[in-house]
């Protein structure tokens, strides 16, 4: 994975499938980047459909939750109205796993992206990371604890 | 490995006695169909360790994937003030399919709820925000989905079909 204190490298992908979302038009709030192996699998529906029920807690941080897989905008917009998801998914479709690789977490021999999760700050450092075994949900206290640690450091700071 | 956060306290539904060896938390969705599947489990669990065993139940619905879950959750915590949260705990979960508000109410009824106080308890604000703790209280313990877990405040993710998490119980027994 990118190593913590490092700037997220940017870049663009399709949310919908006549919409694309860049990472860098997203400063000013902190980002939750979820890589994920594959739509409609049990456990990334499980995980995902655990965080859409935690969005609230997230704006509460000030963050944006961003789920990233291998699979097509097509597929994403299947996936996302069936779970009824109320965060973006962004298709890592062509060139296949380019962001996901960029960001090192790209499975090679099952042509997928790994479970694996970064919290950025608003400038877009990166500030924490986690890489889940791929049969296992993390659940979301991981980045709840991320979130309000960079919350509490920047208010020592101030 | 997860903890329990926070350790059951006073404000948690508890069956069995307080100074029981085992202590049994599950995080649960109403409207879930695992957790609908756990149900005779830890009642025939329960009856297999008897005064071993304590078991509390808090809410975690997830309410995009499942409408009624939230709303059945707070008809089980408007129980609680006629001190029959069980009773609407059990009826809920035996007639999972059916969750709306009539049927909620039919429970309540058939349980034997004062309808008029029920219809009055369940748009409290203050059960509204207790099933919001119990999520919150999940998600920071690290539940991931439902049903989930936690046997003497760890997170437990092994086997629950009924033979392996009596025999895991069991096994724990001997360790407390």
């Amino acid at each position: 994975m990118l190593a913590l204190e490092t700037f997220a490298p940017d870049f663009e992908l399709n949310c919908t499938p006549d919409q694309k979302l860049k990472l860098s038009e997203l400063r000013s709030k902190k980002i939750i980047l979820a890589f994920y192996p594959a739509d409609w699998s049990p456990v990334c529906s499980d995980q995902m459909s655990l965080y859409n029920e935690m969005l609230k807690f997230f704006s509460r941080h000030n963050a944006q939750l961003i789920g990233i897989s291998v699979d097509s905008k097509w597929c994403h917009l299947a996936f996302s109205e069936n779970h009824k998801f109320h965060f973006p998914l962004l298709a890592d479709f062509e060139p296949k796993g380019a962001v996901s690789k960029l960001y090192e977490v790209y499975d090679e021999k099952e042509g997928e992206s790994l479970r694996a999760l970064y919290v950025l700050d608003e400038k877009g450092i990166i500030r924490w990371n986690y890489l889940s075994p791929a049969g296992i949900n993390p659940g979301a206290d991981g980045i709840l604890d991320a979130l309000e640690d960079l919350d509490k450091s920047k208010s020592i700071q101030s | 490995m997860s903890q329990l956060k926070p350790a059951v306290n006073s404000k948690d539904h508890v069956q069995g006695k307080n100074e029981a060896p085992l202590e049994l938390v599950e995080y649960g969705d109403y409207q879930c169909p695992h957790c609908g599947h756990a149900y005779p489990i830890i009642k025939n669990v329960q009856r297999s360790l008897g005064a071993d065993l304590k078991f509390v139940f808090r809410n975690f619905p997830l309410s995009e994937m499942h409408p009624d879950a939230f709303n059945a959750a707070v008809a089980a915590e408007a129980a609680e003030l006629q001190q029959k949260f069980w009773d609407m705990h059990d009826i809920i979960f035996e007639n999972q399919q059916k969750l709306d508000m009539i049927s909620l109410f039919f429970y309540a009824k058939t349980i034997g709820l004062d309808l008029e106080r029920f219809k009055n308890d369940i748009q409290k604000s203050t059960l509204i925000v207790k099933v919001e703790q119990d999520f919150e209280s999940g998600v920071r313990s690290g539940v991931n989905g439902t049903p989930s877990f936690f046997i003497n405040g760890k997170k437990y993710n092994g086997d629950w079909e009924e033979d392996a998490f009596n025999q895991y119980l069991k096994s724990q027994l001997s360790v407390t």
